[in-house]
């Protein structure tokens, strides 16, 4: 939470609506998302009840397990979900795209798009992770054997929902999460966990204020929760006499069905209402550059499955996958954050308000200034800024501005203005060529508006972690490549 | 125990109440108490035990909290699993897989006191038996089942029961708490965890105060909680030490920022009463009148109270349009202003801020022009 958002989310209180938090949007959406709404049987180990998955919205595939307690039945589930989800990620896999590596002189080839798995909110994220584990580690042979599509499913929903967890990528998504990052609503965010209260403010369904919208989201009659939990009254009142008749009769799983496809297809229509709305916003610059990432991690995963005696991932990260993870995952946040305050003004003025960039005016410039001070004579362009935000930066710092982001700014000096703000002296190097002249427009003029800020878009290096097989000793030496255990395949799943 | 004669606050809770049984306490409700200590409404209507889910139904604001008869049946089916053959299972692992040195098992079920329930013949049973087990008597006991403890608050007892309480031959009383999560791969749900945590923290903080009464020391009560919940994706239970010191602190500061009963009822008009006027099971009584009543409390709104109190719908209702109702770091980042409308107020220089809001001011106001700015 920061002073911006705080202040957005008052404006949505007065406004009775809710408010922009970006000015562009930072997830991808892809063209054609797999949808996917599960639902938990309550106080089982994440034990599936139902769910609506689909890539078209107007046909949904329900899938019901009549009786959750009953493992041949949620290996069933699994097995029908499988079939659904590997059709749709195998439709991902027929276009290579070439990349050029090391400076142009090799390729390596991608897929041109990849699949993306977006479910109502980060709880359905962790239902995702679980039912990955419960499948993956499955044998297709020998005692408890299961439909070969099993433990692949386990393996697939294991690697979306790890995704999920890196920042900026896309191939998971958790519609909650998208929403929240690019509205503000006039309720708290314990609230906007609900996803029909938090579109409610955004979206509101025909002939509903947003208010409405959001007070109609608690009544779980006319919305019931987006799952994984169901409401508790559902299950006493409805679910359990329906199980029960089932139970007795099996021709009651009609009935059954369309019990559960009561529960869920409400939050169906919400969810592509929600991509509606988050497609209808335009990608900020590097948008693209991030699904890219997620297309690579995708080809990878595809390429692994396809080696020799691809194993299932290991039930715990070993000491130097955990660092290893731990240093991706931060290296991934500055990155993205860093994008996002480019892309989006909006983003870069929590930086300003926070004294890290400002914005400003050139109020003059000397473009052909030279530095002769070290004898060799140097182009060094100097300018001032007039800025009224709350500059922290001091003299020293480099600071660059996006529209020339090969040129940096150093500040010579801060000076305050008696009619309010400062005046920031800046001398600029880079982005001018070699000679001692600077091109026409590679040096700020009177008049322009710039934003300089200390946010560096580079890439970290990477951590130099051991190769797995050089573990030290003393993070317990190199780990085991996770084979399951026979144990594993016939784990208890009940 | 208490300055103000037990008779006279007994009575006025009682008047506060209304002509129906209290709702009693509970380690979930102590631990939502302390999760609001600042909130007078809460402390009066839990103190006089009023069915806070019956007015929230009657002033037309329920609030859907409710157990999944799933849930319910698991959870239920796990415990007896975990208690059965006199915790053989539990035992068991509590020697092999925590190192704990227990000898000689003697399991008492406390639950039923020998066909006498009240609360108090249970608590005096409790007491016995476990004053017993401290003193090291032969034959005393090692796993006492749902013994029902007492913990003051807010200068009135409130009896308590832990699923198990188990007994270190050498040393240690250890908390026993059965929950159905699952902990899967080493992992279990935060949340879950830490709820459980501070449950657990109640039943440590009774103990201890019961030993202490008893003459025992309070530090043989263990800080370390067993926690017993099914491993993995199987009914297998396995048990995990939960050290609670964090919970323990804070509770028991939050406990003592509780203002005493007495204290917070001397404050209030003596003819106030919070009774539903329940006839056959109806409540009769204008619900105007019962939202009048509320409002002589004041309250303290948060989005956390969502998850813990039956009146929260209530509260937010009244609470619309303070920056409460958007959570504390929303109103942390407004300056801690009360009002929304304040708040923009002064972001649009249309209020021309005190002296204490005049940073804050300038702040909204830089914000909200960097905000027009680029939405423009
Ligand atoms: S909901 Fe109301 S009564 Fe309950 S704790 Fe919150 S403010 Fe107090």
């Amino acid at each position: 939470m920061t002073a911006l958002t705080a202040l957005a989310r008052a404006i949505a209180v007065r406004e009775e609506r809710a408010q922009p938090l970006t000015t562009v949007r930072h997830v991808h959406i892809g063209a054609r998302p797999l949808v996917f709404v599960p639902l938990a049987l309550a106080g089982e180990a994440n034990a599936p009840l139902a769910a609506l998955v689909g890539d078209d919205r107007a046909a949904p595939h329900l899938l019901v397990v009549p009786q959750p307690r009953n493992r041949a039945q949620r290996f069933a589930f699994a097995a029908e979900l499988g079939h659904l989800v590997l059709d749709y990620l195998r439709s991902f896999t027929h276009f290579r795209e070439d990349v050029p590596i090391n400076r142009g002189r090799e390729v390596r080839q991608r897929f041109s798009d990849a699949p993306q798995l977006i479910v109502p909110n980060p709880a359905g994220v962790a239902f995702t992770r679980l039912l990955g584990r419960s499948t993956r580690l499955r044998r297709t042979d020998g005692p408890y054997a299961v439909d070969p599509v099993v433990p692949l499913l386990g393996r697939w929903l294991t690697f979306l929902a790890e995704r999920a967890e890196h920042p900026g990528s896309s191939l998971m998504v958790a519609m909650t999460r998208a929403l929240s990052m690019h509205w503000a609503t006039g309720q708290s965010s314990t609230e906007d966990a609900n996803l029909a209260a938090l579109l409610g403010w955004i979206a509101p369904p025909e002939g509903r204020s947003p208010v409405e919208a959001a007070a109609d989201a608690e009544d779980a009659d006319l919305w019931p929760p987006a799952g994984p939990a169901t409401d508790p009254t559902f299950d006493n009142e409805i679910l359990s006499p329906a199980i029960a008749r089932h139970e007795r009769d099996p021709r009651h799983f009609d009935g059954l069905r369309k019990v559960l496809n009561s529960q869920l297809e409400p939050t169906w229509h919400l969810m592509w209402r929600g991509i509606d709305v988050l497609g209808g916003l335009s990608p900020g610059a590097s948008v693209a550059e991030r699904w890219a990432d997620d297309r690579d991690s995708f080809t990878n995963y595809v390429t692994y499955l396809a080696g020799d005696n691809p194993l299932p991932q290991a039930r715990r990260d070993s000491a130097t996958a955990a660092a290893r993870r731990l240093s991706t995952m931060e290296r991934a946040q500055n990155v993205y954050d860093v994008q996002r305050a480019m892309d989006d003004p909006l983003v870069m003025a929590e930086y300003r308000l926070g004294g890290e960039a400002f914005a400003g005016t050139v109020t003059y410039a000397a473009p052909d200034r030279i530095d002769a001070s070290s004898g060799r004579r140097k182009l060094r362009p100097q300018i001032l800024v007039h800025t009224d935000d709350p500059l922290r930066l001091t003299p020293g710092a480099t600071v660059s501005d996006r529209s020339r982001p090969k040129q940096k700014a150093v500040i010579v000096r801060v000076s305050t203005l008696d009619s309010g703000g400062y005046e920031v002296q800046l001398e600029l190097s880079g982005g001018m060529g070699n000679s001692l002249v600077a091109p026409p427009g590679s040096v700020p003029a009177v008049g322009e508006r710039l934003t300089y800020s200390a946010l560096d878009a580079a890439f970290r290096q990477p951590d130099r972690f051991p190769a797995n097989e050089e573990t030290p000793w003393t993070h317990g030496g190199p780990p085991q490549q996770y084979v399951p255990t026979n144990d594993d395949a016939v784990e208890d799943w009940s | 125990m208490q300055n103000a004669p037990v008779t006279s606050t007994e009575a006025h809770l009682d008047r506060l109440r209304g002509d129906v049984a209290p709702v009693n306490h509970n380690a979930r409700t102590i631990a939502a108490l302390t999760g609001n200590p600042g909130c007078r409404r809460r402390a009066v209507l839990d103190a006089a035990g009023v069915d806070k889910k019956a007015m929230s139904v009657h002033i037309g604001h329920p609030v859907p909290f409710g157990q999944s008869t799933f849930a319910i049946t698991r959870g239920n089916a796990f415990e007896a699993q975990v208690k059965a053959n006199g915790c053989a299972e539990l035992l068991t692992m509590l020697r092999e897989r925590l190192g704990l040195d227990i000898a000689e098992v003697a399991y008492n079920d406390l639950e039923e006191a020998g066909g006498n329930g009240s609360r108090e013949v249970r608590h005096a049973l409790a007491r016995r038996m476990i004053d017993g087990a401290a003193a090291g008597v032969e034959g005393a006991g090692t796993l006492f089942d749902h013994p029902l403890l007492g913990l003051p608050i807010g200068g009135r007892t409130v009896y308590l029961e832990p699923d198990l309480i188990a007994f270190q031959v050498g040393a240690q009383f250890h908390i026993i708490e059965i929950k159905s999560f699952p902990v899967i791969d080493g992992q279990a749900d935060g949340g879950k965890v830490a709820a459980a945590a501070v449950q657990s923290a109640v039943y440590v903080l009774a103990l201890r105060r019961l030993f202490e009464e008893l003459g025992h020391d309070p530090q043989r009560v263990s800080h370390n909680v067993i926690l017993v919940c099914p491993e993995n994706f199987s009914n297998r239970p396995v048990a995990t030490l939960l050290d609670v010191r964090r919970q323990l602190t804070v509770l028991k500061r939050q406990l003592s920022r509780l203002r005493r009963v007495d204290e917070l009822l001397a404050t209030l008009d003596p003819g106030l009463t919070f009774d539903l006027g329940v006839r056959d099971g109806t409540a009769t009584r204008p619900a105007g009148e019962v939202v009048a009543a509320l409002g002589e409390v004041e309250a303290r709104y948060s989005p956390d109270c969502l998850d813990m109190c039956e009146l929260s719908y209530f509260c937010r209702a009244e609470a619309r349009g303070t920056t409460h109702a958007l959570g504390r770091t929303v109103r942390e980042e407004l300056g801690g202003i009360e009002f929304v409308d304040t708040a923009l107020r002064l972001a649009e220089g249309r209020l021309a801020p005190t002296v204490e809001l005049a940073e804050t001011a300038h702040a909204l106001r830089t914000a909200l022009r960097m905000r027009t700015e680029c939405l423009s």
